[in-house]
């Protein structure tokens, strides 16, 4: 390694983020002295908190040497956001089991005066710990990895990288603060506040930065796929959070703040935004985990380049219209529900061809579903992918939709997606990750894995079963009749009949978070170097871990 | 402006466009020509192996 490729000390990166920080630290300097808002000044002290301790970090480290070797790859933000990922995970499950009992027993954890455990309240904090910081952090952690290793590249921008992971955390726990002590602004995975999203913004636009700068450091020509679907999540996302969050606060120094948009405007961004969140967030980024880790498991090339190209353009290009499907049977125009519901259903086709592209790349490989429970989980991954990618252009015609609207069948189908393909899918990841950046041969058990994988794919079975008879039995419910032409039954009446099944979600819901626990032991006893006794398996490590005797 | 010439417009126009953007893709993906270039490309993950020095340690 030559000493041009090296750099020690302070660089124009390090520079840059200290001026940054210290702009931010004046600035919550500023906010906390001026705000008369006790809800802003929580938020205005942990800004200035973590922008002091920001400074401190950069200095310390920058004082202790900086080593940017841009002849390895940097794996210690690849560390960090597995652990982050991890423990997103259980806080974000564990919200959803509290929640989920909080529907079936509507007393627990309910207070007269105080709010803040309230359901209303955390249910938010659920939605957007999974997606956002669960979700979120497996999407940047494993988009920096795989940026990097597809394009024989160190990740860009020096220090700066670290900010995105650090400003995404401190953006999580501004949220999550907000969420409970009454700060939103209503708008469903988007209700953070005008400050907050703003911060997400700067964080967001750094992120994509970063993932350009390393693309454009690349040493292979072509850019592989899995690279296309990342940079279309970060693009896709930065604009929609952009443009659905334009506000205007009532003072520079309030939390609250009012959309520019009215009415069915504003219902409409709203759901582009939040419909884009799903087809972006959950889907884009999450496929650029499949076209990844799938074949570096199953140790062999993707099953079709050409259709993962087709999958790419055609999934993206159809995935920002179907928003309007959220909005059948409203004020919005006839016209726009269905060129909603239109390019819903024209998406099945790149779908299910994306679907079929990670499935069939264990052809010849199938084996690996019996000895291998990680590719097993990857697999299942993919096909609840399939499967919620099926159910969900149906639930969006507009016929079955005045049936499936408002109910559960709703709920059941999101977590089929998020439990089944987009937890499954990074779980996966995280098994796949941990041994190769900590540098251990294999994981601490592939036992455990058998049991995380069973035991939470019965809880996700209990979960979407329940909800499908839970919320087609509301929504035929709702629309029944007596000979009078009255309603048959009142709304307290649906939901009683729902009791049962909410306690069978809970159930689910429970197990899937005790197999995320069982998953973050092996992880972590993996990680420590660990190997369980008794366990008669062959080396399941793929390639990529540097043998140093192999040189 | 009324809403029907917009309509109009994206009814056909739309269409073309689409349709157009389509088929680019498809002649790109399924040009003979890139065969090679997207076998080359499918196997970029199981060849990203460590950085020049054939050693990755952590730093």
């Amino acid at each position: 390694m030559s000493d041009s490729s090296a750099r020690k000390g302070m660089g124009l990166d390090v520079i840059t983020l200290g001026l940054f920080l210290s702009v931010m630290a004046l600035v919550s300097l500023f906010l906390t002295a001026n705000t008369h808002d006790p809800l802003m000044k929580v938020h205005a002290v942990i800004l200035l908190a973590a922008s002091v301790l920001g400074i401190v970090g950069l200095f310390m480290r920058a004082a202790g040497g900086l080593n940017f070797d841009q002849s390895r790859y940097e794996e210690g933000i690849i560390k960090a956001g597995v652990i982050a990922t991890t423990l997103w995970g259980l806080v974000g499950f564990l919200v959803g089991v509290i929640i989920a009992s909080q529907l079936a027993f509507p007393n627990l954890l309910y207070f007269e005066n105080i709010g803040w455990l309230n359901f209303g309240r955390l249910r938010p904090v659920h939605t957007s710990a999974v997606i956002f910081a669960f979700g979120g952090n497996a999407l940047m952690v494993t988009s920096f990895y795989v940026v990097q290793r597809t394009n024989h590249a160190r990740l860009a921008g020096g220090v700066w990288p670290w900010f995105v992971f650090w400003g995404y955390q401190l953006f999580i726990v501004l949220a999550a603060t907000g969420y409970v002590s009454g700060v939103t602004q209503g708008k469903e995975y988007a209700e953070p506040e005008w400050y907050i999203d703003i911060w997400l913004t700067i964080v967001w636009v750094t992120y994509l930065l970063v993932f350009l700068g390393t693309l454009w450091k690349r040493k292979i020509k072509h850019i592989y796929v899995a690279n296309w679907f990342y940079l279309s999540f970060i693009v896709t996302v930065a604009m929609l959070h952009i443009i659905n969050n334009i506000s205007i606060p009532i003072g520079l120094t309030e939390h609250k703040s009012y959309s520019l948009f009215a009415g069915v405007q504003d219902a409409m961004t709203q759901w582009w935004y939040g419909h884009n969140a799903v087809g972006f967030f959950l889907t884009s980024g999450f496929l650029g985990i499949m076209y990844y880790f799938v074949p570096k498991r199953a140790e062999r090339p993707v099953y079709s380049y050409r259709l993962s190209i087709v999958h790419f353009w055609s999934l993206i290009f159809i995935y920002i219209w179907a928003g309007p499907h959220h909005l059948h049977y409203t004020a919005l125009p006839m016209w726009a529900q269905t060129l909603g519901m239109t390019f819903s259903i024209m998406l099945w086709m790149p779908s299910w061809g994306g679907m079929i592209n990670g499935l069939m790349t264990l052809s010849g490989a199938w084996d690996k579903l019996r000895t291998d429970p990680v590719m097993r989980m990857l697999v299942v991954s993919v096909a609840f992918y399939g499967m919620s990618t099926f159910e969900g252009p149906v639930m969006s015609i507009r016929a079955v939709n005045s049936l499936s609207h408002y109910t559960d069948w709703t709920i059941g189908h999101v977590h089929s997606g998020a439990l089944g393909w987009v937890a499954y899918v990074s779980f996966g990841a995280l098994y796949c990750l941990v041994p190769w950046v900590w540098k251990r041969a294999r994981l601490y058990s592939n036992d455990l894995v058998e049991w995380h994988f069973w035991i939470s794919t019965i809880g996700i079975v209990f979960y979407i079963t329940s909800m499908w008879v839970s919320g087609i039995m509301q929504g035929l419910m709702w629309r029944a009749y007596n000979s009078f032409g009255f309603l048959e039954y009142s709304f307290v009446e649906t939901v009683e009949a729902m009791h049962p099944y909410y306690i069978i979600r809970a159930i689910g819901g429970l197990l899937f978070l005790i197999g995320a626990l069982i998953m973050a032991y092996n992880l972590w006893r993996t990680a420590r170097g660990d190997v369980r006794k008794g366990e008669n398996v062959p080396d399941a490590a793929p390639l990529s871990i540097a043998i140093p005797a192999v040189q | 402006m009324t809403y029907e010439t917009v309509a109009t417009f994206a009814q056909t126009w739309g269409l073309v466009y689409f349709a157009l953007i389509f088929a680019l893709v498809l002649v790109y993906a399924l040009w003979p020509g890139n065969q090679k270039q997207f076998d080359e490309a499918a196997r970029i993950p199981l060849e990203d192996g460590p950085l020049d020095d054939g050693e990755n340690k952590n730093d």
